[in-house]
């Protein structure tokens, strides 16, 4: 009994919270809440710099940028329920955890509040959409044109990855394998394993050097790995023969960048993606787009996007970093 | 008597280590090239040093299996001091290294010693608590090639007459311990220690003291290994070295240390490093399938622990000639 009233209530509540939220709209700022996994974390704080920059390019949006102080699904259930209480127009979340969320996500949709995750999402049921930073389609074609980039008249290039079993490396393997036909005179040698172990990945890079005198790029797929076969390439004085590229964190790479190990790396880029989820946050937010499998939104500068069936969507392709901006990100993350 | 110890033992695992480098050199004939063998010692420097302590270790009836952790934890130590005063000469680092480690390897003595915990139990939980330690305090950050200073990656790959100052070190560790377990007090009761406790308590050789002592020489190498380890590497996390303190029993024990304790030399534990760090660098480049790695790695290691038992075991009496020569 008790209990009926209270879900008639809190239905009561929502109706008008929505009513409120649509009639705020007219008159105020849109209001747009990027909550992160933790503040203080540079990864973060960048892509709140690229929620600004949506925000002044859009207009009339306010970001209010917030999170819990340590990586706690706690802590952001909390915050999330503040915003509730603030009744903001959009909640856009990199969650700490897939499932916690939910039920306090369900409660800011029942308000009428947009939800989206980014960056590491939550379960389907618990927001609108899901903006993965890329593909492992775009990734795997990332890490083949980085190598052949720097390769025009093509060369043999090997490949370092984790572990045998590791399933993120093995998918973009994959796919980089079947794009190969794009890259005609690039050989993909050999691909050997370095367990993401340092001095196991240092020794596998070592072992290319020698079995292939004429290599002339190292993809490395993996933070440790990209790092370690930088150093092996430094240490055997083939800097500017042999070019290390892959995935890796330009705080981690700054030093082979610098050596000219590594002329260039990919990631994700946390601005863009901070950019795009608002932009993705105030179009489904404002009615110009809604969440359904196969809709198209557009993110500005970035692009444009497309749901799957999931109502999950790719970024773009990783960004790359090279000695023209690694300076700018190598204390972000 | 010491000549057969010789021609047993460690002639074999010279023979197994020619053997090997035969069949990698008729796969791989660059492997056998001088440089790249200077490469490869080079490289397995940092196991050699655990190994001569993890040798002395295994000598008194112990086991350490914290010196990874120990490693890791010093490395990291010594590269945030780095970064917080670059312009630190190298000689204080490698004081705060081996200190450090030092400290680390007394703790496990003293538990050991004092509280009398099974080694086994003791550096498992030290091993764990070292790792914690890491993550504390660097909060699970790298520390990265650009932020240590140039003087601190430069030391170990410095050449001094041909060869990397990390192996010189290691060279300096393989003579310095050979001296210590031969000619000194000490290092005959590591071996009276494990060999015969009871004897060795009755001759007046404090065991558990000697334990102490043990831990804390593998506690100073691993810290010394710490630094060199993240300055050759140019990179500090938390799972540096995961897993190594297996290879660096595995090098002992292929380097015919008795896990019984009192049988071991150093210049086992030297070969038996090598065995390991040569299998390790000759598989990435004698191109077989990284799924075999492993099970040769593996393979090999058992192969040479029972050839080592066969040597090692004690020739029965013979009682009955006939009943002999029936079997």
């Amino acid at each position: 009994m008790k209990r009926r009233t209270f879900t008639k209530l809190t239905a009561g509540l929502s109706l008008a919270a929505s009513l409120f939220g649509t009639s705020a709209l007219a008159q105020d700022n849109m209001r747009i809440a990027l909550v992160v996994k933790a503040l203080g974390i540079g990864f973060f704080e960048a892509a709140a710099e690229g929620a600004q920059e949506a925000a002044d390019e859009l207009g009339g949006v306010e970001v209010i940028y917030t999170g819990p102080t340590d990586t706690t699904a706690e802590g952001q259930i909390e915050v999330i329920n503040a915003l509730i209480a603030q009744n903001v127009d959009a909640i856009a979340v990199s969650a700490n955890d897939t499932d916690a969320l939910v039920p306090a996500l369900k409660r800011a949709m029942q308000r009428g509040i947009t939800v989206i995750s980014w960056d590491s999402g939550v379960a389907e049921e618990g927001r609108q959409m899901h903006l993965n930073p890329s593909s492992n389609a775009l990734i795997g074609n990332m890490i083949i044109k980085l190598a052949a980039d720097h390769l025009p008249e093509g060369g043999d290039v090997a490949v370092l990855s984790a572990t045998t079993t590791s399933t993120n490396q093995n998918i973009w393997i994959e796919e980089m394998t079947k794009v190969m036909g794009d890259y005609p005179g690039i050989n993909v040698v050999s691909t050997v394993y370095g367990d993401d172990l340092a001095d196991k990945s240092y020794r596998e890079a070592q072992g290319l050097m020698q079995s292939f005198p004429d290599l002339d790029a190292i993809i490395a797929p993996t933070s440790v790995g990209i790092v370690a076969a930088a150093q092996a390439v430094a240490d055997a004085g083939k800097i500017g023969e042999v070019n290390v590229t892959g995935l890796g964190l330009p705080s981690e790479m700054a030093g082979a960048i610098e050596s000219g190990a590594s002329q260039s790396f990919a990631i994700w880029n946390p601005i863009d993606l901070g950019y795009s989820a608002t932009m993705i946050a105030h179009a489904l937010a404002s009615g110009a787009a809604t969440a359904e499998p196969g809709a198209e939104i557009s993110i500005g500068r970035v692009g444009t996007i497309t749901l799957d069936d999931t109502n999950a969507a790719a970024m773009a392709d990783p960004f790359v970093y090279d000695a023209s901006n690694i300076e700018q990100f190598k204390s972000i993350f | 008597m010491m000549k057969r110890l010789i021609t047993s033992r460690e002639a074999l695992l010279v023979g197994a280590i020619a053997l090997l480098l035969a069949l990698i050199s008729s796969r791989f004939p660059a492997f056998i090239a001088p440089a790249n063998l200077v490469n490869v010692f080079n490289d397995t420097s940092p196991l050699i040093l655990l190994a001569i302590g993890q040798m002395i270790v295994i000598l008194t009836k112990c086991i350490d299996l914290s010196v990874a952790a120990n490693l890791a934890l010093t490395g990291m130590v010594v590269s945030m001091i780095n970064v917080a005063v670059p312009g630190l000469p190298i000689l204080f680092i490698l004081v705060i290294a081996v200190g450090l480690g030092t400290l680390l390897g007394m703790v496990n003595g003293i538990l050991v010693w004092k509280l009398a915990i099974p080694p086994i139990v003791v550096t498992l939980g030290t091993m764990t608590i070292f790792r914690g330690m890491i993550f504390l305090i660097s909060d699970g950050k790298w520390v990265n090639s650009h932020e240590m200073s140039p003087a601190f990656k430069a030391f170990p790959r410095t050449e001094l007459l041909g060869l990397p100052v990390l192996s010189w070190i290691a060279i300096t560790a393989v003579i310095l311990f050979t001296v210590v377990m031969t000619r000194t007090t000490l290092g005959r009761a590591f071996y009276a220690a494990g060999g015969n406790p009871h004897a060795a308590t009755y001759a007046g050789i404090n065991v558990g003291k000697t334990q102490f002592w043990a831990f804390t020489i593998s506690g100073a190498l691993a810290g010394l290994a710490g630094y060199l380890w993240v300055s050759r590497f140019a990179v500090a996390y938390v799972d540096i070295a995961g897993g190594f303190e297996l290879d660096v029993v595995a090098a002992c024990v292929i380097g015919g240390v008795s896990i019984m304790g009192g049988i071991g030399t150093v210049v086992g534990a030297l070969l038996g490093a090598l065995f390991l760090g040569i299998i390790k660098n000759a598989l990435p480049v004698v191109d077989i399938s990284p799924f075999w790695q492993l099970a040769i790695s593996g393979g090999a290691i058992i192969v040479a622990v029972a050839l080592n038992a066969q040597a090692n075991r004690k020739k029965g009496r013979i009682i009955l000639k006939q009943a002999e020569q029936a079997t």
